[in-house]
């Protein structure tokens, strides 16, 4: 490992430990309850940065995958027993029902431009969004439910931790997997389609594991948010949820994974502050307009987002170095 | 024979851009393709690939018909392709650029990895840069060189002298007809001077078919056909 990849780490490691003291250093239930929120919208960005920043897919409708997982978890939490099995049960069925949907979708739409499967998740996320609304007897409409949590999960400090340790499970996960000969292959497709074709992988195979992927993890994203509110309603489904997780890869960095988890950070801290500081003046109270700002300060200042422009600088610093490797260190 | 063009006929879109194009390229030889801008040499190679999907005629490579396969089938029978713009990665360094390349990993891939690097001496200094950070004849070297450890005896090539400084086309000519003892060559070049020194066939293209084709040295006399398809005495 260079010293630089290391210093990365550390970095990255540092700041999962600092995640993992904050509690002793603050009491505050709202804390808690933003930086949960942090995690579980990191958990939902990564997922997004799998497609766009790796391999190059948009997406319109990667809600869709949230909703399902909010209302999987939330449905078997209201009708079953509050416990961690059900909750459990809960995400297993989101997982299964999200990983058949995207394989179905990327089947039906990766083989084609890339803009296929942006319109038709699209469209698939706005038909659940019209279905959530009207089934009212399962979900009750844009009025949603509220519904009972596992007793490990009433501790705001105690889902604090369960939502951190799987934040960090999962960028580990996506980590070694974006690092795999597999991830090697996503990244070529989201550089040039063609040219990994014609070194003979077949793309659509990997687009569609990858969708899948995505999928699945953001489908674990959703039950956590729903845990986290205890509380369900369409808005899971609505094109916000996945322009949220656009602008946090994107602010983070795309293709970075940890940008991911950066973007959220940023994204729901300033949304935060901004709500808070409405208390002084009223002008604040339309954040939405400083929150636009900040999105154009930081897509003009740091164009590949924040992780991504500190990698382009490093690149540029280690690249001036570069020696010629000892014959050893070839291909094996 | 290596490689057989039958009658193919390729459209972008609506155009009708390959008319009938025949040609045949012989097992262990450079052939090259001749032709103005727009004649349909890229379109012939995209099509042998499976980029630009033909829609009559047939392609045979070691006999088997592969003009109906898809790119990746393609790839997997042993054509290595180098585009145009060289196709390269510019986030992987030069040996992840390699090992994307060698999915078999085998003996075979490895010993053609060694004489690459033997003859392209660059990618070996450079293995851990980042392929967009390499200067422009790098990059072709290394477009060659990944489609040769990935190709099993034909390799497409298109235009490696475009955009490359003379001392630079003169060099890289060298190495393709040094690999000539370990590959078969198809070649689309517009450098007639360097590629008529390296090929021993050739075809001509003009507006999407082939008007002659022949021994190189066929070419070398006929200043008329030079005169008239490619412009130059």
């Amino acid at each position: 490992m260079t010293t630089s990849g290391l210093l990365n780490h550390r970095f990255i490691l540092f700041v999962f430990l600092s995640l993992a003291v904050l509690p002793f250093l603050s009491d505050s239930r709202s804390i808690y309850i933003l930086f949960t929120q942090i995690f579980i919208f990191a958990i939902f960005a990564m997922s997004f940065d799998l497609l766009l920043g790796y391999t190059g897919i948009v997406s319109f409708g990667h809600c869709m995958f949230f909703g399902i997982g909010a209302y999987s978890v939330s449905l078997f939490l209201k009708n079953f027993d509050a416990t961690i099995g059900y909750f459990l049960l809960g995400v297993l069925v989101a997982i299964v029902l999200s990983g058949m949907l995207s394989y179905v979708i990327g089947m039906l739409s990766l083989r084609l431009k890339s803009h296929f499967y942006a319109m038709l998740t699209l469209a698939i996320s706005q038909l659940l969004f019209v279905l959530a609304e009207k089934w009212r007897s399962l979900t009750m409409g844009g009025d949603g439910f509220t519904f009972p949590v596992p007793e490990l999960f009433r501790d705001r400090l105690s889902f604090y931790y369960v939502c951190l340790i799987l934040m960090v499970m999962l960028f580990v996960i996506l980590r070694a997997f974006t690092l795999s000969p597999l991830g090697k292959v996503l990244k070529a497709i989201g550089q040039n389609e063609q040219r990994a074709e014609a070194l003979g992988y077949q793309i659509l195979h990997y687009k569609v594991i990858v969708s899948i992927v995505a999928g699945v993890v953001a489908a674990i994203s959703g039950g956590l948010y729903a845990v986290m509110l205890r509380f369900v309603n369409t808005q899971v489904f609505s094109i916000e949820t996945t322009l949220d997780a656009l602008l946090m890869s994107m602010i983070g960095g795309l293709g970075t994974l940890f940008g991911s988890i950066l973007g959220s950070g940023i994204v729901e801290l300033a949304h935060h502050g901004l709500t808070e500081l409405a208390k002084l003046h009223p002008i604040f109270e339309r954040w939405v307009i400083f929150l636009g700002l900040l999105y154009i300060l930081v897509v003009l200042c740091f164009p590949s987002g924040i992780v991504g422009s500190f990698q382009e600088w490093r690149e540029k610093r280690k690249q001036r170095s570069v020696q010629p490797a000892p014959i050893t260190e070839q291909v094996e | 024979m290596m490689l057989q063009l039958d009658q193919i006929e390729t459209y972008l879109d609506q155009f009708h851009i390959l008319q009938g194009v025949s040609l045949s390229v012989q097992a262990g030889s450079i052939t090259v393709l001749f032709g103005r801008n727009g004649a349909g040499k890229t379109t012939t190679l995209r099509s042998i690939m499976g980029l630009a999907p033909i829609r009559h005629g047939q392609i045979r490579y070691r006999g088997e018909e592969i003009g109906h396969l898809s790119t990746y089938s393609i790839a997997r029978k042993g054509i290595g392709y180098v585009p145009e713009n060289q196709g390269i990665f510019h986030d992987f360094t030069v040996e992840e650029t390699f090992r994307l390349a060698m999915q078999k990993n085998d003996d075979e891939q490895k010993e053609k990895l060694a004489w690459m690097l033997d003859l392209f001496p660059d990618l070996r200094h450079y293995w851990k840069k980042k392929s967009g950070h390499l200067s422009g004849g790098q990059k072709q070297m290394l477009a060659i060189a990944r489609a040769y450890v990935n190709s099993n005896g034909l390799l497409l090539i298109d235009e490696p002298s475009k955009g490359l400084a003379p001392i630079m086309v003169e060099k890289l000519m060298f190495h393709i007809e040094s690999m000539k003892q370990k590959t078969t060559v198809l070649l689309v070049e517009q450098n007639f001077m360097m590629a008529s020194m390296i090929g021993e066939q050739y075809y001509l293209m003009d507006e999407g078919k082939i008007v002659r084709g022949g021994a190189m040295q066929e070419l070398k006399d006929d200043a008329d056909t030079r005169q008239k398809y490619l412009g130059i005495a």
